[in-house]
């Protein structure tokens, strides 16, 4: 279980794989996920294992999700906003055109 | 293309003293940071966190405001956010900002990148919940996210620290686990008497350990065999300790086996590194200023070698005092008692790195143990890399691929070496490490495209 130092302070939301996230400023998307108990974040690229963070510090890129259509970003570097729609990254990604 | 006298990388204690002290001495000074504010990891989001917050996380992080402070009222200029991914043999940086490149030069840099945890791989890391003891204080810092119930395992003053952060926190732990060998203890006695010259150390890792203790965490000590359970996350941590078997159920598991020094940019420069028996890392060959292999190229703080965050700052001062000691400026008196300063911090570092060195089995995985998380490459493949006739990290990155996903070897990195060198029974100096290339981490092939390099530099 996870909870916050500071009971109360300001929301806001974005969506997980459809579901409402509440996050609070300051929040990194990871810590949002981490905050609402998500930790399945992605599957791997080789055996497509579930994956979640793991360093929180951009190093690892095991966080790797895809926010607004966009993949590979780091979900422990981007600060999470209002009304982002997040989803699980699965597996290798495709070159796409922007 | 912009340009300035000195440009710092990494917002940490040791970029932030450099980059104040720089500016103060009259340089053009300019701060690159990934982070959206200043303090690195050690003091990160201190500027926002509340009285609760940093309550929580204690006097040592609270005397990052202080740092800040002083950085944000200097000449110094700051970008956040700016991800350095290249810098070219004559100093210019290439970085993305806002989802755009672009271009600095730089007379001179001072590298401040601090460290990474080093990797410990073991059945079961790559499983969601399991995370570095440093991911479970960032969540505490930036955030103020509590896991309740973790259990802590491995080794070093970090594991301790975050232990007591959480009893503070009113969540402590479920366990500490202590891989920490017990012939470790003995030898760091003899450490202990020139331990005591560094003020305050030994006395602050007593207190920490009494407070999770008599929080009633319990602590197993040389814990062995650590494996993790779990299916589609972890469920539970397996060891034995003094004989018997360990289980404990827990979803959120933190590792750890100390800092070692982030080489990705000073390995890009091609700065010359070199194997530390007594830290057991890579680190770039420099002076005591932070001068290393490469003309004009400085590297401070933890990045230089692993003395914690007092000594980072410490360092970071010293190294731009030292740059202009050589123009002929400056301040030799503070250059000197600084040096004598951090030369005393430092007296605390032999017993840690006794007491603290990895046990042998955090660097010789089993074979079926995954090491590269990226590319999913496991310890066995890499040693039959190696009887096969691949001679270091940069042809089993070619057989197998390890290293080459998107971390780029940042975690997995120590590791490897070290499993090669173990196999061919030569010290991970000699069998040396992953060539780091640009870009250093992964930007999008439109913002490349979009990148334009200016003919002819320009003021800024």
């Amino acid at each position: 279980m996870v909870r916050r130092i500071e009971p109360d302070g300001e929301t806001f939301e974005f969506t997980f794989e459809g579901r409402t996230i509440v996050a609070r400023p300051g929040d990194s998307i990871a810590a949002a996920l981490t905050a609402a108990g998500i930790v399945n974040l992605r599957d791997s690229v080789v055996s497509g294992r579930p994956r979640g963070v793991f360093c929180m510090m951009g190093s690892c890129f095991d966080c790797l999700v895809e926010i607004d259509g966009v993949p590979n970003r780091q979900a422990c570097m981007t600060a999470a906003a209002s009304g982002l729609e997040v989803r699980r990254q699965r597996g290798g990604v495709e070159v796409q055109a922007s | 293309m912009k340009s300035c006298d000195i440009a710092v990388i990494g917002a940490g204690p040791a970029g932030l003293a450099a980059a104040t002290r720089a500016a103060d001495l009259g340089y053009d000074t300019v701060l690159l940071d990934e982070q959206p504010s200043p303090g690195g990891q050690i003091y990160r989001a201190v500027e926002t966190a509340d009285h609760a917050r940093t309550e929580v996380m204690g006097a040592d992080y609270a005397r990052g405001r202080a740092i800040v402070d002083a950085f944000r009222a200097s000449g110094a200029a700051y970008m956040d956010g700016a991800l350095v991914w290249n810098i070219s043999t004559d100093r210019v940086i290439d970085f993305s900002r806002g989802g755009a490149s672009s271009q600095l030069s730089a007379k001179r840099i001072i590298v401040a990148t601090g460290a990474v945890e080093r990797p410990w791989p073991l059945p079961g890391w790559t499983l969601p919940g399991v995370t570095t003891a440093g991911a479970l204080q960032i969540l505490m810092k930036a955030s103020g996210i509590v896991q309740e119930d973790a259990v802590l395992a491995g080794s070093g003053p970090l594991l301790w620290l975050v232990a007591a952060q959480l009893v503070d926190a009113g969540a402590p732990p479920r366990a500490v686990v202590e891989t920490t060998p017990r012939a470790h203890y003995r030898a760091a006695l003899a450490q202990l008497p020139a331990a005591l010259r560094a003020p305050g150390y030994l006395a602050k890792g007593w207190r920490m350990m009494r407070k999770v203790k008599r929080a009633g965490v319990r602590h197993f000590a040389g814990a062995e065999n650590i494996a993790i359970e779990g299916a589609d996350a972890a469920s539970a941590i397996r060891f034995t300790a003094k004989g018997a078997s360990e289980r404990i159920e827990a979803s959120s598991i933190a590792l750890h086996q100390g800092v070692v020094p982030n080489q990705q940019i000073t390995r890009l420069l091609r700065c010359d590194h070199a194997w530390d028996a007594a830290q057991q890392c890579f680190r770039p060959v420099t002076d005591e200023d932070g001068q290393s292999s490469v003309q004009e190229v400085y590297v401070a703080g933890d990045g230089a070698g692993i003395g914690g965050a007092l000594s980072a700052a410490l360092h970071g001062e010293i190294t731009a005092l030292a740059i202009a000691a050589r123009d002929g400026r400056g301040d030799p008196a503070r250059l000197k008692s600084l040096r004598a300063e951090r030369a005393r911090d430092a007296a605390v570092r032999p017993f840690l790195e006794t007491l603290y060195a990895p046990a042998p089995h955090v660097t010789a995985p089993a074979d079926d143990t995954i090491v590269c998380r990226c590319e999913e490459v496991t310890a066995g493949a890499i040693r039959e890399a190696v009887n096969l006739g691949a001679p270091g990290p940069n042809q089993v990155k070619s057989f197998l691929r390890a290293g080459m996903g998107p971390c780029q070897g940042r975690v997995c990195g120590p590791v490897v070496s070290a499993i090669i060198a173990e196999r061919r029974g030569e010290t991970p100096g000699a069998t040396g490490y992953y060539r780091i290339r640009p870009p250093l981490k992964p930007i999008p092939l439109s913002e490349l495209a979009q990148f334009t390099i200016p003919d002819a530099p320009e003021d800024r």
